[in-house]
């Protein structure tokens, strides 16, 4: 019965989209619409072929080939989004490499959103993804609930960044930081999401264990606020369904302060929540001891979501919105710091007693130096909000510089600690291909952050002293073209940065397809008896 | 309406959030609590390769 609804559906879909793409007003949403035609055709035509199959059995065990697909989709996605960033940060210093030839479609303002959509959402969201099907799973002691529809989520969450990253080129945006895919790509992300907070709260209420391990509250404090700031900041009506153009509900200061609690949170729920999931789990395991603190834990959670919540308006100091709006922001961002700090004293006494593994295990390394970027960006974070440090930072590479030292130092290299963790364990190898290249690696993207994170402080402080500088009678002494010369070489060391930090991620994905290829299979345990 | 939720939202609501917040601190460090959470701390470090259903010939050692 299922089997032949899926059909009428998946036929309806593609009907319905060859008809879209015949009407379409703009050229990204045909060539949107011609995709799910092809993607829901080709469903169609793999589900017809396997209608009347018997049925396997109904299979036990952990859920790991969608975990598997995943870790593979986060590597890709990592290295195309390092790849892009590298680029658009020399076509900062060398505005030549916005060619002639490709204006309109591979200029900065159309590839800075297809980097940070692709770092964040299709690296990070990937990572994500996997990793909490990894952990619910482990410390539910239950399979995944909800048969396929992890897989639903896996290739609808990927069909939704493909969306997201062609319609940037062909400049389908609604103009929102964070938020720019239109209307429909928005609607197919609820949806996709709705089903991932199913199949993830299904696992949880089918768990053998009594209690709820703390990674899965953050995990699922992300998933849950992620939904709700994607509804609220994507209200939208469209011009036209056969149109990817829509006009936004809120308006003027409303609309920005939308897009702030919206932009802010998602750095707090799904870059630091989500992630810290991912500390609280892969940390532990790769120390081989628990949690430092588990009270310490708990108090983390609720601290971080009941804060963190309010620090949105810290984005807007000095615009239109109301004086105690702002200075709320700045006061929460603040206060931020404490449960911040002790999320990140906990993620690291969790190596006490440990601590020599620093010198031999470079996978704990990285995770030690993730939790320490992660300190170091928190700290950073409620500094810049104060509004007096504000006014100087603020539109500045400051900015960037900030942004990158929680992405590239933070996420980026507690996803790599927790890749390294996951791929001898997801393809049954005894151990990694080469701990030698691990550490290339560990240092390669050390440096980079480094030189990035160095060259936005002195760009970015420049700037802001430049921008308000004023001569004896009051007058700017600046304009803002006469920033762009000091700031040359700065920008080109930022891009070296990047480059080593992708050249570290390329070592990364020869190490790990070595170890799924050549890695030594772990011997076939004869049922190893239970502890 | 608005002013109605928003009166409701600076009072009782404000309160309650207040309340609960501090709450959660007093039943972390409630007595009794740190035999739970040494016990849940330990969870990762459990069910490694298989879920606790699937493995019947460990089920004597449900509680290990």
């Amino acid at each position: 019965m299922w089997d032949y609804l899926k059909l009428i559906v998946l036929a309806l879909v593609t009907v319905l989209a060859a008809i879209a793409a015949n009407y379409a007003r703009d050229f990204a949403y045909q060539v949107h619409a011609i995709l799910v035609m092809l993607v829901a055709g080709g469903l169609f035509l793999w589900s017809v072929r396997k209608t009347g199959d018997p049925k396997p059995p109904t299979p036990t065990g952990y859920m790991d080939g969608v975990i598997r697909a995943g870790a593979i989709a986060t590597v890709f996605w990592g290295v195309v989004g390092f790849l892009v960033g590298t680029f658009i940060a020399f076509q900062l210093a060398f505005p030549v490499l916005n060619f002639d030839w490709a204006q309109g479609y591979a200029n900065f303002g159309r590839l800075r959103p297809l980097h940070t959509s692709a770092v964040i959402f299709a690296f990070g969201g990937n990572a994500l993804i996997c990793t909490s099907f990894y952990v619910v799973q482990r410390t539910s002691a239950a399979r995944l609930w909800g048969g396929n529809l992890a897989w639903f989520v896996f290739w609808g969450y990927n069909l939704f960044i493909v969306l997201a990253a062609t319609g940037y080129l062909l400049g389908a945006t609604q103009s929102k930081e964070y938020a720019e895919p239109e209307w429909y790509v928005d609607i197919w992300l609820t949806i996709v999401w709705v089903a991932y907070l199913v199949v993830y709260l299904g696992t949880i209420m089918n768990r053998k264990e009594k209690h709820i391990y703390v990674a899965n509250w953050f995990y699922l404090g992300f998933i849950v606020t992620v939904a709700m700031l994607h509804i609220v900041n994507n209200l939208s009506l469209p011009v036209s369904i056969f149109g990817s153009r829509s006009v936004q509900l809120f308006a003027g200061v409303q609309d920005a302060m939308t897009q702030w609690w919206y932009g802010h949170n998602a750095v707090g729920f799904f870059l630091t929540a989500g992630f810290l999931g991912m500390m609280y789990y892969f940390v532990p395991k790769q120390a081989e001891r628990p949690v430092y603190s588990y009270k310490l834990s708990i108090i983390h959670f609720w601290a971080l979501i009941f804060l963190y919540i309010w620090a949105g308006p810290h984005h807007l100091h000095y615009t239109a919105l109301p004086e105690w709006a702002s200075t709320l922001g700045m006061v929460f961002s603040v206060i931020l710091w404490m449960p911040s700090w002790g999320g990140m004293i906990n993620g690291l006494m969790t190596l006490q007693g440990a601590w020599d593994k620093l010198r031999t295990d470079p996978i704990i390394r990285m995770m030690v130096v993730s939790i320490g970027f992660y300190g170091m960006s928190t700290f950073e974070g409620p500094m810049m909000s104060i509004k007096a440090v504000n006014s100087l930072s603020h539109y500045t590479d400051w900015t960037i510089g900030h942004v990158h030292s929680g992405a590239l130092g933070w996420n980026g290299m507690i996803t790599f600690g927790a890749l390294y963790y996951l791929f001898p364990k997801l393809w049954n190898k005894t151990g990694l291909y080469s701990l030698k290249l691990v550490n290339w690696h560990f240092w390669l993207a050390t440096i980079g952050i480094v030189l990035y994170a160095a060259s936005m402080w002195v760009t970015g402080i420049m700037e802001g002293l430049m921008w308000r500088e004023v001569d004896a009678q009051g007058f700017l002494v600046n304009a803002f073209a006469d920033t762009l010369g000091p700031k040359f070489p700065m920008l080109v060391v930022r891009g070296l940065g990047g480059v080593l930090f992708l050249v570290g991620s390329l070592i990364m994905a020869y190490n790990l397809w070595m170890t799924v290829a050549k890695g030594e299979p772990k011997p076939a345990a004869a049922m190893a008896p239970a502890e | 309406m608005y002013s109605i939720l928003r009166e409701f939202a600076d009072s009782w609501v404000l309160l309650l959030m207040f309340l609960f917040f501090v709450g959660v601190f007093v039943w972390v460090f409630r007595p009794g609590s740190k035999k739970v959470h040494s016990d849940t701390a330990d969870i990762p470090f459990r069910h490694e390769d298989s879920p606790l259903a699937d493995a019947p010939q460990n089920a004597q050692n449900k509680e290990a």
